[in-house]
Formats: structure tokens, sequence, C-alpha cells
């Protein structure tokens, strides 16, 4: 166990410096922000200022020596913009964007495997067929007009719920959070349901699949010849070795959804990660840009751990650092 | 009342395919006594493995129990309700299966399987007490230091384990008749006589009859008090373990009997029975091993219906050692 750890952390650390290197490089050859920040009628002089303050005019070997260095004190390097250190900025906006992940995971999980169940076990019935043409449409339906749609509806139309904004926001273990307040809970509805509606599809089909692969399998015929009741084999059964490749692609997904929330956070005006990277983008605010990248390699590299630990648990067959079985 | 614990009277199973209806079990009737082992063989698709199936009503769809009864200890299981159904599996009529390997949840460990056949029969047993039967259970099969196993996972046993630890799970709830569905053609021949001499014994201690199915006459041989032949969905011959051994009638138990390696002299080319089996689809009135058979006749074209030649059950016009064999 000790031995499978220090070696995920060797890899983990080759990837995240691997990915400095790409993510450095692969900015600073992206446009030009001095011309950006400047103001149209700036003069020459202006502008050299602007270029020195920002170490812009250091050869590229030198920037990158400089960036490495701050990154070994977590410095990496102020926004442009604000003018603030552009990892502070992020992590301001962390909580939100993970509470938008963590609600639209769980939406995905309490929707998606219940409906991926009834589909694989009755995969004849007209509502099983009916589950499934829907996650279809989960599946080819573009994010951003579904949550146009979704705002249409439900803020729009019936004003059950607000259509933008983080609600109330209180205090939890040192994290601003609006998961413990209802006004909080009601503007997280919309964007993560909008958020997780792939993710539904995708886990009720995963589910379906498996369930209907486990089911073929002898150990469930001895089930069913040992008088287990239908019940039991499925929950106790069935479940445990569907939730194997579902831990696996949610873990992964779940990277995705802290990484790509951008296009619903922009249409709910989610003020998370993804809306502030955005930004970034468009004003070549590289600092932001890179310490947001390097972030997102760090949760997707903490994520791929718990999953592997989360196997263990699940499936007895697979032991941590090639134990002999 | 007989001594019957089963007798199945003219029990059809049918599949029904797009290329039309499958009869997998065609008017099979036989009855096993208490406490007595029948032998069921045939070859692959003779539908031995369909009949036992068809007693608990495991069979899968599209297949089902067209007609026929299946009277259990004078109760038709064919009119018994699925709750019903469900408290005789396993408790009363258990099965053991043909793969140790694929019969045992590789996700849930021994104690759990064990207890839940308990438990879904006596809901007042305490875990405690179903883990003291489970051990005791594993103990009678002749597996080592039983209290650790328990807590072991399938893939840590090996074949002949895990086949034994399938039989104590069928006994645990002492049934009175136990359904062995090839439970040793997957393993290897010194671990079969192994698992045959245990389940020889089980039954023995326990007074359990049982329906050992198999394609191996050799393997029945020495274990059945009775042996019965299948063909192609029909009974072809039935009598004592002797009989069917040392004076086969039907050419096609004949055939099987023949083609025994071991009765050879060596570098004598073994016997194979020419010709292959039927398709079940294209199948007639004619007897079914006719195409293959040395002494066919015209009457063939019409099966014999059943009789009762020489105190057993035969269905053949031209039986072995009567005309000019």
């Amino acid at each position: 166990m000790l031995a499978f750890f220090i070696r995920r952390v060797g890899q983990s650390l080759f990837v995240i410096i691997t990915m400095a290197t790409l993510v450095f490089f692969g900015v600073n050859v992206v446009g030009d922000p001095v011309a950006m920040l400047v103001a149209p009628d700036a003069d020459q002089a202006e502008i050299e200022r602007v270029i020195r303050d920002f170490g812009l005019d250091k050869p590229i070997i030198q920037q990158f020596g400089l960036f490495l260095k701050g990154l070994t004190r977590g410095d990496f390097g102020n926004s442009f913009i604000f003018g603030e250190p552009a990892i502070e900025l992020i992590l301001d906006r962390l909580p939100a964007t993970l509470e938008l992940a963590i609600g639209a995971l769980l939406l995905s999980i309490v929707i998606g495997l219940p409906l991926g169940l009834v589909a694989g076990l009755f995969p004849d019935h007209w509502g099983s067929k009916t589950i499934m043409a829907l996650s279809i449409f989960g599946f080819s339906l573009p994010t951003f007009w579904v949550g146009i749609l979704l705002i249409m509806t439900f803020s729009v139309s019936l004003g059950w719920l607000p259509s933008t904004g983080r609600g109330d926001t209180v205090s939890v273990l040192g994290l601003e959070t609006s998961l413990f307040t209802l006004d909080g809970l009601t503007h997280l509805a919309l964007p993560a349901l909008n958020l997780a509606l792939l993710k539904i599809s995708l886990v009720i089909r995963l589910t379906r699949a498996s369930v209907r692969e486990t089911m073929q399998q002898d150990y469930i015929k001895f089930a069913r010849a040992k008088g287990l009741s239908e019940f039991r084999i499925v929950r106790v059964h069935v479940l445990k070795l569907v939730l194997i490749p579902i831990v696996t692609v949610l873990g992964l997904e779940f990277g995705n959804l802290i990484a790509f929330s951008v296009v619903t956070e922009s249409i709910f005006a989610w003020p998370g990660m993804g809306k502030l990277l955005i930004e970034a983008v468009l004003q070549l605010d590289r600092p932001i840009i890179v310490a947001y990248l390097m972030l997102i390699v760090v949760v997707f590299v903490t994520i791929n751990l718990i999953v592997d630990l989360t196997y263990t648990a699940l499936d007895p067959r697979v032991r941590l650092g090639g134990e002999k079985a | 009342m007989s001594n019957h614990v089963l007798a199945i009277n003219d029990l059809r199973t049918v599949f029904e395919t797009h290329a039309g209806p499958i009869k997998a079990v065609d008017g099979v009737s036989l009855t096993v006594e208490r406490g007595q082992v029948l032998g069921l063989v045939g070859e692959s698709g003779s539908g031995k493995s369909v009949t036992g199936y068809s007693i608990l009503g495991l069979v899968d769809a599209p297949g089902k129990v067209a007609d026929g009864n299946i009277l259990f200890k004078g109760e038709d299981l064919r009119n018994a309700t699925p709750q019903r159904l469900r408290r005789i599996r396993g408790k009363e009529i258990a099965m053991i299966f043909q793969d140790p390997m694929m019969t045992l949840n590789p996700v849930l460990r021994i104690d759990t399987q064990m207890i839940e056949a308990v438990q879904a029969h006596t809901t007042s047993v305490s875990r405690t007490e179903a883990l003291e039967r489970a051990e005791e259970a594993l103990a009678e099969v002749g597996i080592p230091s039983p209290k650790e196993r328990l807590y072991s996972y399938p893939h840590e046993l090996s074949g002949g384990m895990r086949q034994r630890v399938a039989i104590a799970t069928a006994f645990i709830n002492k049934p009175d008749l136990i359904i062995a569905d090839e439970p040793t053609t997957a393993l290897d021949v010194t671990i079969q006589s192994q698992i045959l001499s245990v389940a020889q014994k089980m039954c023995e201690t326990h007074g359990t009859a049982m329906i050992w199915i198999t394609h191996d006459l050799g393997v029945v041989a020495g274990l059945a008090d009775k042996i019965a032949v299948m063909y192609c969905g029909r009974l072809v011959e039935m009598g004592t373990a002797d009989q069917i051994i040392t004076d086969p009638r039907h050419p096609y138990t004949h055939g099987l009997l023949k083609s025994v390696p071991g009765t050879h002299k060596e570098g004598e080319r073994l016997y194979q029975i020419p010709g292959m089996t039927p398709s079940i689809l294209a199948l007639g009135e004619e007897c079914a091993y006719s195409a293959r058979c040395s002494k066919r006749s015209a009457k063939c074209a019409h099966a014999p219906k059943r009789e009762v030649v020489f105190d057993r059950y035969l269905r053949c016009h031209n039986p072995m050692g009567t005309t000019h064999d």
C-alpha cells in the first residue's frame, strides 16, 4: 500500500511538471496580452513599461525558470488584469464551482442509477424504452440550449426558480457555500441540473448495460436457486458489481464537471472558476489561465487516486501495489 | 402416496425463437425417490440442463415450461406462485452449477453468500447462528480451516474449493432434492472424483435425493442409482445404473458407452457415433436418433411412444440385444 502511494505520488509529480511545461509554453505563444492591456492610444514608452512590469521582456527560458521557481512557493504570478495573485483569484471561485459539480454529480447518481437499474432489469418494458429514448436526448441536446430552455421554463414562465447567480452562502469549515441555505439551493438547482443532464444519461446507459450483463451471470442464477428475493439479488449481488464501472467513469466525469462547467456557468452567471477562465482567455490573462489549468491537473490526479482506492473497496479482486493474490 | 420426492410427467419446455419454437425438453417423464441419485445423461443440447432448470422455474426467457406436471412431494410446481417457488428454492430443492468460477459472486465474501442462503428462508436465524451453520457445512464438505475460509473472497479459493463451497451452500438448508448441473465438468480429473465423493457422502448422510446432470456416463456409473439418457430433448432410455451400464438397449446409449475411452485396445481408433446431433428445430415425428442409428428401420419414421421393456423405460423400435445384435 505504501509502495503504491509512493509510486503514485511520483507519477503524479511527473504529470504535473510535464503539464506545467506544456501549459506555460502553450499559453505564451498565443496572442499579445500587452496589446489587450494598454490603452489604444498608449505610446511606445508606456507599452515598454508594461512589458517590463510583467517581465515579458526577458527571454522565454528565463521567464519559464522564474515561473517554475514561483511554482515551488505556490506562486503562479499575479493576474495581469486584477493585479492579485492568480491562484487566490481562482481558489476564491473554487467553492462555487465545486458545489455546482457536486450538485450535478449527486443528481446524476440519484436520478441516473435508479433509472438505469429499471431499464436494465426490465429491458422490454415500455417504461424502460422511454427512459432509454430520453437518455439519447440527454446526450445529444447542447448544454447551452437546454440551459436557456430551463431558464425559460422554470424562471420565466413558471417563476419557480431564480435564473442567475449564486444564492446566500454560509461559512462551513471556513468555506463559503450555498449548499446549506434554501436560497442557495434554489439558485443551484437549475445550473446543477443543466450540468448533470449529460451525466444522467451517461449513468443510465452505463448502469443499464452493466445490469444486463450482470443478470446473465451464473452467480445470479445461483443466487436465485438459493431462494433469495429478487430485491436482495439486485441490492446485494447486482448493485455492487454495477457500481464498479460507474465509480470509474463518474470519477473522471467529476473532474470534467469541475474543469469544464464553463458553458453552464456562463449561462447561469454562476460565479465559478469556469466563468473566470473564460474572461481570462478573452483578455489573455496568462497567469490565470496557467494557474487554472495547473489546478485542474491536480484535481484530475487526485480524483484518479481516489477512484483507484474506491476500487479496492468495491472489488476484492483488485489489490493495489501488485500484491500476490 | 408413493416414495417419490419428484415426479415429472410429460414435461415440455419450449424456447420461442424467431426461427420457430425449439422444443428443448419434449415430453420427459421421470421420478426420483427419496435419497436416490438419478443420473441425467446426454450430449450438449440434449435438454438435460433445461430439464433441471425447469423444475425450479429458472428457465431464462424466451424459454418456458409449456406443458406437463412437476410434482414435488405431491405439489405441482408449475402451479406454484413465484413466492412459493422462491420458498422452495434453496430450502427444499437446491442447485449446484457447472462452473464454480462463475457461480459465486466475485465481489461478495463466502460468509455473505452462505448466510443469505440461510436467512432467505428463516429470517429468525441470527447472523451468528447462520455463521455457525455455514462453518459446519464447510467443514462437512472437507474444507480445511472453514472459519477462515468464510472470510475469503471466491477468487482466493481454487476451483475445487469453490465447488465445495457451492455444495456446502446447497446442503445448508438440508433440502430434500439437489439438482447438480454438471458440477464436475469444469474441474480436473482428480478434483472431479473428490467432488463426486463429497456429494455422494452428503446425500447419504442427509438422505438427500439428487439429480446429477452430466454428459459423462463414467461419472454417474459409480454414483447414480438410476440413469436416464436424453437425446434431443427426449428421454430415450431409463433404468437402474446397472441395467444402463452393463446392458444398454437403446442404440444411442450403446453408442455413448462405446465412446467412453478406456475400453479400447491401445492404438485402436476411438469410437464415435457417426453424424451430428440434428437441429431440434427440424425434428418431426421421426425418432431423433434415426439418422445416426445403425439399427434404423422403416418404423423409425414415427418415434415410439414410451415403452417399458424389461422393467425399464425405453423408446426404441429396434433395441439392442433383441434382434440380430
